[in-house]
């Protein structure tokens, strides 16, 4: 069996699964957020029982409003806050404690390998860097989970994704997923489970691991998954007390089809509106004049992420026709990025940089585009109206072309600026 | 279960930033979301699901953000029974979880034209477009989510469970 196949298996307490069959599996963790969180709460209300199957097993976190703009979004949190007492949910991380649900969850030792994780927002994905199958689920279905504790799956058949060879210098691991997500299409892992092999993946930080990982959505994917090695343990070890077990792909385990990537003839790439899947590398853009750049979210806002763009952005100015915003993951990188001088390059450059949220990257709470507006995305999905106006573009990119495009004012091959 | 009502038709990749919005995620009463739903692609759209309808559309449809209000705001607005090539599969769950049937119906784009009245079997999944005398085969719903469906949703198919124990 292959690594999902293992997982899926050993949560529905079978010997063997194969793909199309439907188990019952043991959730292990279950995440909500501030926006899917409160239908959960009106869905399970409808339940009229008093407990949850296992408070110590739902993690709670803000995120999309932080801080809430209107009345209407802190009631949101104010209906979660009351649900996390009337449950004693000791997982909660209220605004100040957390940041992006998707590093929070890892960096707070929510995840382990080997596990079943469900959360109520489809970049739950992520968690798939860790060798957990970690899949997005909706509301009422989290809801069930409350009084369940488990849910039911059917195993998906797997493209296998090897990728061999070194990424070049200001090569990221967004441009090896952009370049995937432009051969595999938007639909084209959908109901499938995409996992990432190979040397270039086992030279990759545990950060490039979770940017791949969490753009397998972006594919379709019910779930993207790395092999577990000894980064995730040294990663895990100053995290959790939980012992994980670390299960691997058998040698013979089977794939719907296999696709190899040769990493080191990628250049940054592109994703043109309006859908990630429109993928070109940047030597083919034509000249695009950008009025916002964004670096952050839960596929590029970690401390490297924002180490790389610093790096080119020392000493520089953000074009003066163009906004620059910085937005940590969490509170955690805000820190290191604090003690590391980060903040500082950003803040000198003319960047504004905000306090970790999703806000920015779904439209919902600062730096909303207008008609009309281009703006350059180290964000995940550019769909119409995504981040505001329905009549704005949006370019996904790296954390490193985010930067450079920032400085020169239109969209730029981080290698030139160096 | 039958439901018989006109197309309105969508293409390919339809993604529920599309459907609902981002920014009317702080709203959380079917009412009040249905005003909004597919704002993304046209203002007002809204109203032609009034008299009930039934979406059709090409392959992928629901993809992205795993809002359910998506689902919901389409269910709230009139829409009856989403049949489309192929579905991403949060929206299929959501959809489903929520007693709104989500069919899978190869060729249904193709072979079904904005306006058409349908009427559709579920349990036997069969689509009969009652303009062509034509009728087309769904995929076969897995039993347990039909369930489900049949209780009008998880929550109501959980409460009947658990009412038996």
């Amino acid at each position: 069996m292959n690594i999902i196949e293992k997982i899926l298996a050993k949560a529905s307490g079978k010997q063997q699964v194969h793909p199309g069959e439907i188990v019952e599996a043991e959730i292990s963790s279950a995440m909500i957020h501030d926006i899917t969180g409160p239908l959960a709460v009106q869905s399970w209300k409808k339940l009229e029982e008093k407990k949850i199957w296992d408070p110590s097993r739902v993690v709670v976190i803000f995120d999309h409003y932080l801080p809430p703009p209107t009345e209407q979004a802190a009631s949101l949190q104010k209906i979660m806050r009351d649900f996390v007492n009337d449950q004693d949910i000791q997982n909660f991380y209220d605004i100040g404690r957390g940041g992006i649900c998707h590093q929070v969850m890892p960096e707070k030792g929510h995840v382990h390998p080997g596990e079943v994780i469900v959360g109520a927002d489809s970049h739950t994905c992520t968690y798939g860097a860790f060798g957990a199958f970690s899949t997005g689920i909706g509301s009422t279905e989290m809801a069930a989970v409350f009084a369940t504790g488990h849910l039911w799956f059917k195993v998906p058949r797997t493209i296998k994704i090897e990728v061999t060879g070194s990424l070049a210098p200001l090569v990221m691991s967004k441009d090896l997923i952009l370049h995937t997500l432009g051969k595999l299409g938007v639909s084209g892992a959908n109901y499938r489970g995409m996992e990432f092999t190979g040397q270039t993946i086992e030279d990759m930080s545990i950060a490039g691991r979770m940017t791949i990982c969490n753009m397998c959505i972006e594919a379709g994917a019910k779930a993207g998954i790395i092999a577990p090695d000894t980064k995730t343990a040294e990663y895990l070890t100053a995290r959790t007390s939980r012992p994980f077990h670390s299960i691997r792909s058998d040698e013979n385990s089977e794939y719907e089809r296999t696709i190899h990537i040769d990493a080191s003839t990628l250049s940054p790439q592109v994703a043109r509106p309006h859908s990630p899947d429109n993928a070109v590398p940047i030597e083919q853009m034509p000249e695009t004049r950008i009025d916002q750049a964004f670096l952050g979210s839960c596929t590029n806002g970690r401390t490297e992420d924002l180490r790389i763009a610093a790096r080119i952005l020392d000493g520089k100015r953000v074009n003066d026709h163009t906004r620059l915003i910085v937005t940590p993951a969490s509170q955690e990188v805000y820190s290191e990025c604090l003690k590391e001088g980060l903040i500082e390059v950003f803040t000198e450059s003319g960047a504004v940089v905000t306090n970790p949220g999703c806000g920015i990257c779904i439209g919902i709470h600062m730096g909303v585009l207008a008609p009309g507006d281009v703006c350059i995305s180290s964000s995940n999905r550019n769909f119409v109206g995504r981040m505001g106006s329905s009549q704005a573009s949006i370019f996904l990119a790296s954390p490193a072309t985010v930067a450079a495009s920032a400085i020169t004012g239109k969209i730029t091959d981080p290698r030139k600026l160096s | 279960m039958i439901v018989k009502a006109k197309a309105v038709k969508f293409g390919n990749n339809v993604d529920t930033d599309v459907i609902l919005p981002g920014k009317y995620l702080a709203l959380t009463e079917p009412e009040e979301l249905k005003e909004h739903v597919m704002e993304g692609i046209s203002p007002g759209f809204a109203s032609k699901f009034a008299e009930g309808a039934i979406v059709v559309a090409g392959e992928n449809f629901g993809q992205g953000s795993s809002r359910e209000h998506a689902p919901i705001a389409l269910k709230a607005a009139g829409v009856r029974c989403v049949v489309a090539e192929s579905f991403a599969r949060i929206f299929y769950r959501n959809s489903m979880n929520i007693g709104l049937p989500a069919l899978e119906c190869p060729g249904v784009s193709t072979r079904v034209i904005d306006g058409d009245q349908l009427s559709i079997d579920i349990e036997r999944g069969e689509i009969k477009n009652l303009r062509t005398g034509e009728t087309l085969r769904t995929e076969v719903i897995p039993p347990n989510l039909l369930q489900v469906l049949n209780d009008g949703g998880i929550m109501e198919h959980l409460r009947k469970k658990r009412a038996h124990r």
